[in-house]
């Protein structure tokens, strides 16, 4: 219960790893031990490389009849106590909304790994693409809020598989680990520390709550434990009597909302280079913020004044970094292989000079695009 | 309710069920067999696993059985439960699913749940049509029968799902009427003692969607539709295949052992 430190499942030391085995080996670091998945490129390599691994560690691994089903596992599996994980890619992740809003308004706790691919609908397999930040928010229905965490390399991919874990554990919330192809295939060099952090769960002891709860994050009960759990997707959730139906509807909202955003200022984690003096500040993430930085490096050494800015956590978006960021820069620009979607969210939050540059042709955007981008508006 | 089965109940229902069913709906027969079934098998409440979808058939156990309970999205009953049994082998699963839950839009988790051979008793309260909004025709819905979204009557064939789970692999097999509590009984006693995917098709009534449009309007008429329509399997061998066409053969068609 809480965060503790436990050691590493692999031994300490170098790995030379793709993102797809580093996401597995980060769940498995935490003690995932439920896989339910469904084979879709780009996203199958997770879901192989914890097969091979599930007998070893002791961790069930099945695949399904379809990512519905993978995702309504994954929620059973939770509510009987494991940690659970599935991997996907788009299309996938279009089947899986209705469970994760049942996710969210049951509370719980379950990483998606998301290896975006382009679309809409099947697009392409193996190509480059960030078209799913918006529904990753915003994909199923009702108002509710999750987490989202995007690495920009096969280091970080395990290091924020781990903190998925963590993040859906401590908050009771569906967490999504965001890839994409250059990431997820990538093969780098990769550090195994001796220990982990991980957070599990607080058990919920004796009977549920009849009433909306007056904190946000409760303890969460599991089956076969005599509490006599009730999950449910209506409003009233497993809370029953005592209240209105509106006021439990309204109770159900706040705690999917609030939890998150209350506490975002802990959750939210960031990365920035050469912000300090910097005119235009460049907003990445993901592989672009690989090109971005260093487009941003071979600036600097003709003296322009250009900083990079790079998200690591996409949902809850970084609303306050923003509008300070953007109070001390000229201007913003955002490089997406997407028309826009962290662009607009940023439009939100800061009426500052906000330049947009979309490549959706399934190809990287390359440093040397960036640079050019960049002399424009310097 | 029988005063011995109001321990199964949370404390808060005892005395006033909540199951929103209506005047004559079968489905309240279903719920007390099960309560039975359990009473008698000594079997403890705690150790199940009660898991439904949406639909008239989702209120037998929710929300007022004292025991762990799954209320879960349309059609994926299932699919939740499969992930809970393989995460906690202990469970003693029991789901209930109406018939457009489980073999609409629910079709593609029961066939593989049935291959898979899950140890899961499959209730399904077969009323032959979408009670809970407003009815609508089923997969189990007669052919002629009219309903909200088959005016003309409908056109085609229903399901045969006690063949449809066999050929999937199902373990345990029967369909008894809610008219025939005594067979129905005894078959849930059976299937919650199998190890493996148990089906149970309970064949059910609602004479407030199915029968208002169809002159089976009160629950005595809707029994006699019942009465007409179920023919038992030792009936049916004498009835020639033209006499057969409209019914439903009730009995158990695998025990488990076969």
């Amino acid at each position: 219960m809480g965060l503790k430190r436990i050691k590493s499942t692999l031994p300490p030391g170098s790995y030379y790893f793709s993102g797809t085995e580093a996401i597995a080996e980060g769940a498995i670091a935490t003690g995932c031990n439920y896989f339910g998945g469904y084979p879709i490129t780009p996203a199958t390599d997770i879901a192989e490389h914890f097969a091979t691994r599930a007998k070893d560690i002791g961790a069930v691994f099945i695949q399904l009849e379809d990512e519905i089903a993978s995702i309504c596992s994954l929620i059973g599996a939770a509510w009987a106590g494991a940690k659970a994980m599935t991997a996907t890619s788009g299309p996938g992740f279009s089947l899986m909304q209705e469970g994760i809003g049942y996710a969210s308004v049951t509370e719980t706790p379950l990483v998606i790994a998301l290896v975006q691919r382009p679309g809409p609908s099947t697009g392409q397999g193996t190509a480059f693409f960030a078209g799913d930040i918006m529904q990753v928010k915003w994909g199923s229905h009702g108002d509710y809020q999750n987490i989202a965490l995007y690495p920009w390399s096969v280091q970080e991919s395990y290091d924020l598989s781990i903190k998925a874990f963590n993040l859906a554990e401590q908050y009771r919330v569906p967490v999504i680990l965001l890839s994409e192809a250059a990431i997820s295939r990538m093969e780098e060099r990769i550090e195994i520390r001796e220990e982990v952090a991980v957070f599990d769960r607080e058990k919920a002891t004796g009977p549920i709550p009849h009433n909306l709860p007056s904190e946000t994050v409760q303890p969460m009960p599991v089956f076969g434990a005599g509490q006599k759990v009730k999950s449910a997707g209506g409003s009233r959730g497993y809370y029953w009597g005592g209240i209105t139906d509106m006021e439990a509807q309204a109770g159900v909202v706040a705690r999917a909302n609030d939890k998150i955003l209350d506490n975002r200022d802990s959750i939210i984690e960031y990365d920035s280079y050469y912000l300090e003096d910097a005119e235009v500040a460049v907003v990445a993430y993901g592989f672009t913020a690989r090109s971005a930085l260093f487009a941003v490096k071979a600036l600097r050494q003709e003296g322009k004044k250009v900083g990079l800015l790079r998200l690591i956590t996409i949902w809850p978006f970084p609303d306050k970094l923003i509008a300070r960021v953007s109070s001390e820069v000229k201007k913003i620009f955002v490089p997406e292989m997407n028309r826009g979607q962290v662009a607009g969210e940023i439009m939100k939050y800061t009426c500052s000079d906000i330049i947009s540059y979309s490549q959706t042709n399934g190809d990287i955007i390359h440093p040397d695009t960036i640079i050019e981008e960049l002399r424009r508006i310097l | 309710m029988a005063k011995d089965l109001a321990l199964y109940f949370r404390p808060e229902f005892r005395t006033t069920p909540q199951a929103p069913l209506c005047i004559g709906c079968g489905h309240g027969i279903i719920l007390g067999l099960i309560l039975r079934a359990i009473d008698q098998l000594k079997i403890s409440i705690d150790d199940i696993l009660f898991v439904t979808g949406i639909g008239c058939c989702g209120w037998i156990p929710t929300p007022q059985f004292s025991a762990d309970g799954m209320w879960t999205l349309h059609g994926r009953a299932l699919a939740f439960a499969t992930g809970a049994k393989l995460a906690n082998p202990k469970l003693k699963v029991v789901a209930f699913l109406g018939d457009g839950d489980m073999a609409d839009i629910g079709g593609n988790h029961l066939i593989h749940a049935a291959r898979r051979n899950m140890d899961f008793t499959v209730i399904q309260g077969n009323n032959m049509i979408y009670g809970l909004t407003g009815g609508q025709v089923a997969n189990t819905t007669p052919q002629g029968i009219l309903t909200s979204t088959t005016p003309q009557g409908n056109p085609f064939r229903p399901f045969d799902m006690c063949r449809l789970v066999d050929a999937a692999g199902a373990t345990y097999i029967a369909r008894y009427a809610v008219d025939q509590p005594f067979q129905l009984l005894k078959s849930i006693k059976k299937a919650l003692q199998n190890p493996g995917f148990s089906f149970i098709e309970a064949v059910s009534t609602c004479p407030t969607q199915f029968g208002r449009r169809n002159r089976f309007d009160t629950p005595v008429e809707m029994l006699k539709f019942l009465k007409i329509k179920c023919v038992t399997s030792k009936q049916a061998e004498k009835l020639s295949p033209e006499e057969l066409k409209d019914k439903l053969i009730t009995g158990e068609f695998k025990d488990g052992r076969n």
